[in-house]
């Protein structure tokens, strides 16, 4: 199937234009990884741990420990959105350039 | 064409199975034929999928991932179909229901698991995996280790999470329409096999859109009749729910004697803080752990990946998935607390205890109650759902242990480095389906009565502390290898299944005996404590009385609880694995496993010396970064 097209990965690897779409792919990815985990566990050990703040009421009848925890599903849309129009806009134009020149000198 | 005749024969044995009703259900006999009516409309319409999508089926690659022709819409909805299990459709309303607040924080964890799949795991995994799980595995580590322990792996997760779904699905349908344990799981069996078998990936796929359409529709309609009352206002509603008087007495006996000094107001607002379910903090961190890693580590989910043609269509079908399941969610909150109010948790915890009915009844109440034309038409409507999620979430699970077994134990380890022709690649994924659907089936029927709750988390876990550290590593680490993959996998795996066998999970027979002796001990005293302010009542109000009474009535079923419980372990001294006591208190392993799984993949590689996992790693790197040599879809 695909044993007529080479590459040569190590090239690939090397191209400064991979070089850069790792680094800031990393650090993009391993930021907001590090968000979504710190927000999300906040839910638990506030539940936990930090009750007298969770039954504080804010609107009506809601408390803190309710909006926090209904919170959680919009920071969680807003984070894959946000990750979804960076990877579209920056990401993939990144990739197609570095995949559209390696396999022609590989071909 | 063969193919008519089996699905007819299939149809032909069913339908009269479906009519076979017995006599305990939520749905009152004379409403028996509108049910199966609905079923079967259910049934017919994802049997003509599956002959439609048979057809198509020609290629190992048809059989696996649908020719890699689905798009990243078709597959959000997929994947939340394949997520949305009769547990979190059914069981966290009910967890709302009975408990507030603590049922509602369980199901956030859901959601948020598909950040870790969205960031870390759908783009890599599409870019160099084929058919499964120890594809992605194989790339850089020694191929037929890879293959080996990969399939164990996701083989011991799918049959923990399938046998749960089996004994629940059992359960489920019996309570809703009667029929009887062993035909329902037969049942279910054989409607999963017929559309894995015939119809592959593609009509695994379709089943599970549409259990997922018709769940969401389902679940909308029953939050708009509950909600538009309020005016769409969530305030005004949760403010009636707190206010009413059976989720205060609900909250009462929850907290026992702490609830003597608070007044009703203050037991409605309890509904909505936390801590009635979850008593112990760090259980709670653990179990959250395990559903957020896990998610990225259940075969069946990372199976969907290979479905589409690119990077791009992964993530769009996380995104929708996220959609969809969130939203799901956040109804389940209205259907939760709307139960609550007004079907009335004591009602719900009286037809199933872990308040799995809580939707359906809450569907029948709405529909004019149990007498009503549409009541009874909401009901069979939220039953038939349960039922197709239930076939849709085993035949996913079946589908990933098939390809296990055939893709990654027949062809690559048993006929290694041989060039295995298409024709026997999809007979060796048939002949695996149908011994793994005959397994689910035995493994169903044999499981009954026991206490499979506890299946779903180590399934979890376990994916959580073996699967993804490994596939974590293996994508995004330079240094890991072969070594790190076989340790990971191992201790993840023991450490997770043997924390769980040693947990309070399991029964201990002596201190079941101890608690329930306890129980009968203290009674007679009670009883007559009751006793004495009744006699002293004459001229007390009648407030006295009354509460009196209800104690009497809750230490009579105590009582009777006690004198059950003590029948049941009658005869054994130990539990399941020999033990007196749990050696722990965690009832989630997660939090101990997770960790151990990591460090174990790390020492593995550092220890281990592999130069074709470093020599592959610049490809694998490159390729998932890229996309570059991505498999295309072949065009139907």
């Amino acid at each position: 199937m695909q044993s007529t097209i080479t590459v040569d990965w190590d090239a690939v690897i090397a191209d400064p234009r991979f070089q850069t779409l790792h680094r800031k792919k990393q650090l993009f990815l391993s930021g907001l990884m590090i968000f979504s985990i710190v927000y999300y566990f906040a839910l638990p050990v506030g539940a936990a741990y930090f009750q007298d703040f969770f039954k504080i009421r804010v609107w009506g009848v809601l408390n803190v420990g309710l909006l926090f925890a209904l919170s959680q599903f919009v920071v969680a849309w807003l984070l894959a959105f946000y990750y979804e129009r960076k990877a579209n806009a920056e990401f993939d134009t990144l990739a197609r350039d570095i995949t559209a020149d390696h396999l022609k000198t590989g071909g | 064409m063969q193919l008519n005749r089996a699905l007819a024969a299939v149809t032909a044995f069913l339908l009269p199975l479906a009519a076979r009703a017995a006599d305990v259900s939520a749905v009152a006999p004379e409403w028996l034929p509108l049910t199966v009516g609905v079923f079967a409309v259910m049934i017919a319409a994802t049997l003509y999928v599956t002959y439609v999508a048979a057809k198509r089926v020609r290629s190992a690659s048809d059989f696996y991932t649908a020719g890699g022709g689905i798009s990243g819409l078709q597959n959000g909805w997929a994947i939340a179909g394949d997520y949305l299990s009769a547990a979190s459709f059914l069981g966290i309303a009910g967890l709302i229901s009975l408990y507030g607040y603590d049922g509602f924080m369980y199901s956030v964890g859901f959601l948020v698991a598909y950040v870790t799949v969205l960031l870390l795991i759908a783009e890599p995994c599409r870019n160099i995996g084929k058919y499964t799980l120890s594809d992605i595995l194989a790339y850089r580590n020694d191929p037929r280790l890879s293959r080996v322990f990969g399939a164990i792996s996701v083989i011991t997760v799918s049959t923990f999470y399938l046998t749960a779904q089996m004994v629940g699905g059992g359960v489920l349908v019996k309570t809703l329409i009667g029929i009887d344990y062993e035909v329902s799981v037969i049942t279910v069996g054989i409607l999963m096999l017929a559309y894995v078998l015939f119809g592959g990936m593609v009509a695994t796929t379709w089943v599970q859109i549409i259990k997922a359409v018709l769940l969401v529709i389902a679940s909308f309609v029953l939050v708009m009749l509950v909600w538009t009352p309020y005016g769409f206002s969530l305030p005004a509603f949760m403010s009636d729910v707190v206010g009413d008087a059976k989720v205060q007495a609900r909250v009462a006996s929850l907290l026992g004697d702490a609830a003597k000094s608070m007044t009703p107001a203050e037991l409605g607002q309890r509904f909505l803080e936390p801590g009635l379910l979850y008593k112990v903090p760090i259980d709670q961190i653990s179990l959250a752990m395990a559903l957020v890693f896990g998610t990225a580590g259940l075969p069946h989910i990372l199976m969907r990946f290979f479905t589409v043609r690119s990077a791009q269509q992964a993530r769009k079908s996380v995104l929708w998935a996220m959609a969809i399941i969130g939203g799901f969610y956040v109804l389940t909150l209205f259907l939760g607390f709307g139960a609550a109010k007004l079907v009335g948790p004591a009602n719900i915890a009286a037809v199933d205890a872990g308040g799995n009915m809580a939707g359906p009844l809450l569907a029948q109440y709405l529909g004019g109650g149990a007498d009503s034309l549409f009541g009874n038409f909401l009901l069979a409507f939220v039953s038939a759902v349960a039922f197709a999620t239930i076939v849709a979430v085993v035949a996913g699970l079946v589908l990933a242990s098939a390809s296990a077994m055939a893709h990654d134990l027949y062809v690559g380890v048993v006929r290694a480095g041989h060039d295995v022709p298409a024709g026997e690649q999809v007979t060796a994924a048939r002949v695996a389906t149908v011994i793994v659907g005959a397994l689910a089936i035995g493994i169903g029927i044999a499981a009954k009565g026991q206490n499979v709750a506890v299946l779903v988390g180590l399934a979890f876990a376990v994916a959580a502390s073996a699967n993804f550290p490994c596939i974590l590593l293996t994508l995004h680490w330079r240094r890991s290898n072969t070594g790190g993959m076989v340790a990971g996998m191992l201790v993840g795996t023991i450490v997770a299944v043997g924390l769980t066998l040693v947990s309070p999970n399991l029964t201990y027979p002596k201190l079941v005996r101890a608690a329930a002796h306890k129980v009968l001990d203290a009674a007679p005293a009670k009883r007559a404590a009751i006793a004495a302010v009744m006699a002293n009542a004459d001229g007390a109000a009648n407030a006295v009385i009354v509460k009196a009474r209800k104690d009497q009535a809750a230490l009579d079923k105590a009582v009777a609880k006690a004198e059950a419980d003590i029948k049941k372990v009658e005869g054994q001294e130990t539990s399941f694995m020999g033990l007196e006591k749990p050696l722990i208190d965690l009832k989630n392993p997660g939090i101990i496993s997770i960790p151990l799984g990591f460090l174990a993949v790390i020492l593995g590689s550092l220890v281990f010396n592999d130069r074709r996992a470093e020599a592959k790693w610049n490809e694998l790197y490159a390729r998932q970064n890229t996309g570059l040599l991505v498999n295309t879809a072949s065009k139907h």
